[in-house]
């Protein structure tokens, strides 16, 4: 039942805030000081003149959380506008990833199958490693970490959801 | 001022960062400081010194500094003003900065800072003044450039006292208070601030459906809150108005005492907790509930999935983040309180539904038989001077003197009987520590209020406990000559730790005895104050009379019954047709389950 008010889904809010000291710290103290959850967090500055930087959020929560949540980031000094883009409509979800796997002979030859499969993108190799680089929903990134894992699997970096909705409505201050 | 003129930029700066500062509070309508100096903000205390227009009052504790701000606040509508060193003095302010925040009181706090050379250095009293209030104020800011100074504090009142009001702090390293720094005017208020736009004016569609619930309430009530005493006295003149309009029944939380006139026969008096009978059993069995300016706290709900369980609920609220918070609500209305009171009069007149006048009538019959319970009643028998009674003539000795009087409390029964025994017919007239619940807050906020308001009769009703947290202050109080009168119900406990011992705990009474007091009356006369003391109930009158007529800082012993408890009593977790009304029904309270016992 979508509006049963116990019932938890996951939400991913943009927020755009001024870009200045200690605005990120306000953002995630809020989180931990309510024991909101995040699931995951980026930022970076996002107009010309750097003035303001998005921030988006991936958490869950009641429905009730979730709009104690855009609620309580609202009224933070220092943001402009939150959007809850899980109900603003149709909307992109991606994450950039950096993969490493380590291995030999037969691992490698699967390694770079299955990242063909993936198109993700070899951007570094020595004789005993690759780093792959791909884009795509957190579901994807999972899914390929998972199938690397047995291959050899080393280490993994990723940023975290960022996020957009289709279409030429646009969120500006 | 030269500095002040659209070409300040190009011209010799003058002024020091200092100084700076001092020109923007003068031009908030800062009157007065209340601080404590240290080395980090004497470049502040050295422009102090050179100027007149603003009063410095030097307490004796940063927290007192803090609380004294909030009582100036709350009794005047302003924005409180308060000035501390760098690491001690800002970590010493914050529990008076959370206590602001909870309820809502506009304050701007400068902190002292190492100089930004140093920040993050562990330097001689250096703290992270941003890191550690952040979560204790509205907003905070580090000025890290001289150009800023002015801008953040012209920033920094507009953001304490608008929406939401709120504590600010701003934390100014020495080196930009010493080095010059340009002075600019603050925007005119017809520029809006880049990020934070509150919303005041309300959307007339949400006041057309709240009216259109109240048009055809059977059982109505209105549920007020501080909100309408932040909104300013306007607000609490138009909530009468509403009130007498509709003929509803009105009950004020904690905060909001004064918001309704307590002789009003409309008022049932305060609900929660320790709410009257007829308030909560109202809160229980309405069918529609018009909330102004509450926040639908844990004091006064109750047990949430009992909480008003038929009601149709309206909030009115500023804070978006206030609405659906604790309780689902069905007709929202975000906007400042005096302005939806405003509008909700004009459209309840233009309607031209008529209420159901049958149905209310039936209501408030329903409502004279809760009454008739008397809920409040106490007997005072023989010596021993009843808690109750103690507050209950003080309230009827005040009236008869006919001064303009403001309440301050400590924190415990003594500020419960307060609140149920001592009326209020205005707003700002009542300032306690409701969020938070702070001991120690009523004198320093006593002092506060009797700053703003020289000639008035302030009093902080006071434990023994709590007064001992900040006392301190009756130095300040001696020092400025601030008559104000600390009205002790001294039962040598702590009472309302006592009482959740008695009722939940087994009567194991743990830690809660006031040992080894001080003799009041001695501490006042050693601070150059006066003491008094009554032992008996045949001497009460006379030593409050007597406290009324003396000019100077007085301490009144007031000995009282040690096992009084306070009642009327929802117990945790309990709901509100669950009270207990008095001694002989606390059987009630052993239906208190684990889960009510976790609760604060
Ligand atoms: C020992 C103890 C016992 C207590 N027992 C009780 C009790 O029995 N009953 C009780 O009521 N309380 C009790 N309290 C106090 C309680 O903890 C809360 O502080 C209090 O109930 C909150 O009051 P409020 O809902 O009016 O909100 P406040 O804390 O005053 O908050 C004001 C609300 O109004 C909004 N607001 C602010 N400005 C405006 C504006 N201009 N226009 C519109 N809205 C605005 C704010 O956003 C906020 O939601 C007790 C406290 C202590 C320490
Ligand atoms: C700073 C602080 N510490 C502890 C508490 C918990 N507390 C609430 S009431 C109370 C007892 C207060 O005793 P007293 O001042 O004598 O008041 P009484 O209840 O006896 O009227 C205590 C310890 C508190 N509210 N504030
Ligand atoms: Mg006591």
């Amino acid at each position: 039942m979508a509006d049963d008010p116990g019932q938890f889904r996951s939400a991913t809010i943009a927020v755009l805030v001024e870009n200045e000291a200690g605005v990120l710290a306000r953002v995630i103290g809020l989180f931990s000081g309510r024991g909101y959850n995040i699931e995951s967090l980026t930022v970076a500055p996002v107009d010309a003149d750097r003035r303001l930087s998005r921030i988006t959020i991936v958490t869950s929560g009641t429905e009730m959380v979730i709009e104690q949540i855009k609620a309580q980031l609202d009224r933070l000094v220092p943001v402009h506008k939150v959007s809850d883009l899980s109900l603003a409509g149709p909307h992109l979800v991606r994450e950039l990833a950096l993969i490493k796997v380590v291995g030999l002979g037969d691992h490698r030859v699967e390694a770079l199958r299955l990242a063909d499969a993936f198109r993700a993108r070899v951007v570094d190799a020595t004789t005993e490693s690759f780093v792959f680089e791909m884009t795509g929903t957190a579901e994807k990134i999972d899914a390929f970490c998972d199938l690397m894992r047995p291959i050899g699997l080393a280490e993994v970096s990723r940023t975290g959801a960022v996020a957009i909705v289709r279409g030429r409505s646009a969120l500006t201050v | 001022m030269s500095a002040t003129s659209p070409h300040a930029a190009t011209q010799p700066l003058t002024m020091s960062g200092a100084e700076v500062v001092l020109r923007a509070l003068k031009d908030q309508g800062v009157e007065v400081i209340f601080g404590y100096p240290g080395g980090a903000v004497l470049p502040i205390y050295d422009a102090i010194f050179q100027q007149n227009a603003i009063r410095h009052i030097l307490v004796r504790h940063e927290q007192a500094a803090v609380h004294a701000a909030e009582g100036y606040a709350r009794s005047t509508g302003k924005v409180g003003c308060v000035l501390v060193t760098s690491g001690p003095g800002a970590t010493n302010a914050v529990t008076g900065l959370l206590d602001a925040l909870m309820d809502s009181i506009p304050l701007v706090c400068l902190t002292g800072q190492v100089p930004t050379h140093l920040i993050g250095n562990d330097a001689f009293q250096e703290a992270d003044t941003t890191g550690i209030t952040r979560p204790a104020t509205k907003h905070n800011y580090l000025v890290k450039r001289s150009e800023d100074v002015a801008r953040v504090v012209h920033e920094a009142f507009h953001v304490a006292r608008s929406g939401r009001p709120g504590p600010v702090v701003i934390d100014l390293p020495k080196d930009i208070l010493i080095n010059k720094a340009p002075y600019v005017e603050a925007p005119p208020a017809t520029q809006p601030h880049r990020s934070y736009r509150p919303v005041t004016a309300p959307d007339m569609a949400q006041v057309r459906k709240a009216v259109a619930l109240l048009k055809q309430a059977e059982r109505p009530v209105i549920y007020a809150g501080g909100g309408v005493i932040n909104s300013g006295p306007e607000a609490s003149r138009l909530l009468g108005e509403f009130a007498h309009l509709t003929g509803f029944p009105v009950t004020n939380t904690l905060m909001g005492l004064g918001a309704f006139p307590s002789q009003d026969p409309q008022f049932l008096g305060m609900l929660g907790m320790h709410g009257t009978y007829e308030a909560n059993l109202v809160m229980h069995g309405c069918d529609v509930m018009l909330n102004m300016g509450a926040r639908f706290d844990d004091r006064v709900t109750g047990k949430l999935s009992h909480f008003a369980p038929n009601a149709k609920k309206i909030h009115a609220d500023i804070d978006p983040s206030s609405i659906n918070k604790n309780v689902k609500v069905d007709v929202p209305i975000v906007g400042d309180a005096g302005q939806i009171l405003a509008a909700m009069i004009q459209v309840w007149k233009e309607d031209s539904q008529p209420p159901m006048r049958e149905a209310l009538a039936a209501w408030w019959r329903q409502i004279d038989l809760w009454r008739a319970k008397d809920c409040l009643q106490y007997v005072q028998q023989g010596k021993i001077i009843k808690p109750q009674h103690a507050v209950k003539r003080l309230y009827e000795i005040t009236r008869e003197s006919g001064r303009e009087t403001y309440i301050t409390t400590e924190v415990g029964q003594h500020q419960m009987w307060a609140a149920q025994y001592f009326g209020f017919e205005k707003p700002n007239r009542w300032m306690t520590s409701g969020g938070l619940g702070t001991m120690g807050y009523g004198l320093p906020a006593a002092m506060g209020v009797q700053i703003a308001h020289p000639d008035a009769l302030v009093i902080d009703i006071a434990g023994e406990a709590s007064i001992l947290m900040n006392i301190q202050e009756m130095a300040t109080l001696c020092q400025y000559r601030l008559p104000v009168k600390v009205f002790i119900l001294n039962n040598e406990y702590m009472g309302m730790v006592r009482q959740w011992q008695e009722l939940l705990h087994g009567g194991r009474y743990s830690e809660s005895y006031s040992a080894a007091l001080p003799d009041f009356v001695k501490l006042a006369e050693s601070f150059h104050g006066v003491g008094l003391r009554a032992t008996e109930e045949s001497q009460l009158d006379d030593v409050i009379r007597e406290m009324l007529a003396t000019d100077r800082p007085v301490i009144a012993d007031i000995c009282v019954a040690k096992d009084e408890n306070c009642f009327p009593m929802i117990p945790s977790g309990a709901a509100h047709n669950e009270m207990i009304l008095g001694p002989g029904q606390e059987g009630g309270v052993a239906g208190v389950t684990d889960e009510g016992k976790v609760l604060v």
